[in-house]
């Protein structure tokens, strides 16, 4: 199936990804603009690897101070009190409400980390020119796509905090600077989702598939 | 439902798969149904029974709850004989006054930007959809439309506020406010307009930019393929 497969970017054309018209493009090399829409064509996302890859690493990078400083200073009849990510997580659970406890652990904690590990995984086998096992590569790409968003979490909980707890002086909450290097995290690695071009997994395979052939 | 790539059916559109680029040709689909990529399983086309009518009757709706959304209080609290309460746009406001305004740049983007102008650029498609010669821009507002569809984060929201309400309660006496309500509605309106519009409908009705359909580049029998509808 895979070695007989024929692609548009094999067969001459360029898929419009915002309109999905098939065109022949007039110049391989530089395939133009959508004659519907008007896009501009690419068979394929340009320098989608090295792209993601900064992003991933910028995304990385930040992901140590969101979770080392605090997201919120709670001010309480006259002494402040830092709270982190993980902090935030205890609290919830030795409040009584376990689940939620769990529902931030994995937005804010694992959901980044399996995030980068999978991108790092997607770039590398990518790079690799790894065959097979496409359909799964694939399937984890459309969960990163998916539950990217769901990150966000922590900053909505900070940012409501922030905005009902001012009852200066007896009670205030402040933003630490760790909310700033989260949303960052999310931000990144949600544009290096976009960034990164599932079609090169399938590519590689391919490439895999004749050179064995 | 899969859809078979089928030779003999040469009439039908030819399209490559968006995560594979495997080219193939989606047959007509019956109302409901779905066409999946063969080889990878992404999903090609769907066949929403009402394409137009019905996304345009729920983008009003989301429209008019928007509005309640952000101008309604989301969440008040009462302690010690003091009382406060907070919008959505009013927690990025405060946000950016405790010295985060890149945070609360993001937060306004997701929170209200994002959905606003994916409500705007939606209702502008929809209404100039319904009468057929459509102009050429209406393509260009359907592509920032379906690009602000990921940034428009109500789901996540809802869940935030009620994670904050439960975490400030052990504090404060805290109560839900109508803005609440509000954002549940739009937590299942956004996703009902995304499953009820089929852009392939609008693309289909789009006036080319290069011209007329019928004047498109010679020497692409796969292009002619699209066009015949």
């Amino acid at each position: 199936m895979t070695a007989a497969a024929l692609t548009a970017a094999r067969a001459g054309l360029v898929s419009c990804e915002t309109c999905k018209l098939l065109s022949r493009p007039v110049h391989p090399d530089h395939a133009g603009h959508c004659p519907r829409c008007g896009a501009e064509l690419e068979s394929r996302r340009a320098n989608s690897i090295q792209y993601t890859w900064a992003l991933v690493i910028a995304a990385a990078i930040c992901y140590i101070p969101a979770n080392l400083l605090p997201v919120m200073n709670t001010t309480a009849f006259g002494s402040t009190e830092p709270d982190t990510i993980m902090g935030g997580v205890v609290f919830l659970y030795t409040s009584g409400s376990w689940p939620l406890a769990l529902i931030v652990l994995i937005a804010s904690v694992m959901v980044p980390l399996a995030k980068l590990i999978a991108l790092g995984y997607l770039l590398i086998t990518v790079q690799r020119g790894v065959p097979g096992g496409g359909r799964e590569r694939t399937r984890l790409y459309r969960m990163v796509e998916f539950i990217g968003r769901w990150s966000m979490l922590d900053v909505f909980v900070d940012t409501f905090t922030v905005a009902l707890v001012q009852l200066q002086p007896l009670m205030s909450v402040a933003p630490g600077p760790g909310v700033l290097f989260f949303a960052a995290v999310v931000v990144l690695t949600m544009i290096a989702a976009e960034t990164f071009d599932p079609r090169l997994i399938w590519d590689a395979g391919s490439q895999g598939e004749r050179q064995r052939g | 439902m899969a859809s078979k790539v089928n030779p003999d059916a040469s009439a039908d559109p030819l399209i490559a798969c968006d995560e594979c680029d495997l080219l193939q040709r989606v047959p007509p689909l019956p109302i409901g149904a779905k066409a999946r990529c063969p080889r990878c399983g992404s999903t090609l086309a769907t066949r929403p029974s009402d394409p137009i009518d019905l996304p345009l009757a729920l983008t009003v709706t989301a429209a008019i709850i928007f509005v309640v959304a952000n101008a309604a209080p989301m969440m008040g609290l009462s302690a010690v004989g003091r009382r406060a309460s907070t919008t959505i746009i009013g927690g990025a406001y405060e946000m950016w006054l405790q010295g985060e305004p890149i945070t609360a740049a993001i937060v306004a983007f997701c929170a209200v930007i994002a959905p606003a102008c994916y409500i705007l650029f939606m209702l502008t498609v929809l209404v100039a959809a319904r009468r057929p010669p459509v102009p050429y821009w209406v393509g260009e507002v359907l592509r920032w439309g379906l690009h602000m569809q990921p940034w428009s984060m109500f789901e996540v929201m809802l869940l935030g506020v009620l994670v904050a309400l439960i975490k400030i309660a052990e504090l404060a006496t805290v109560d839900p406010g109508i803005g609440m309500y509000a954002l549940g509605v739009l937590v299942v309106l956004f996703p009902a307009i995304a499953v009820t519009f089929d852009p392939r409908e609008v693309w289909n009705r789009v006036e080319w930019a290069e011209g007329e359909m019928p004047s498109a580049p010679p020497g692409s029998e796969t292009m002619r393929a699209e066009a015949t509808r």
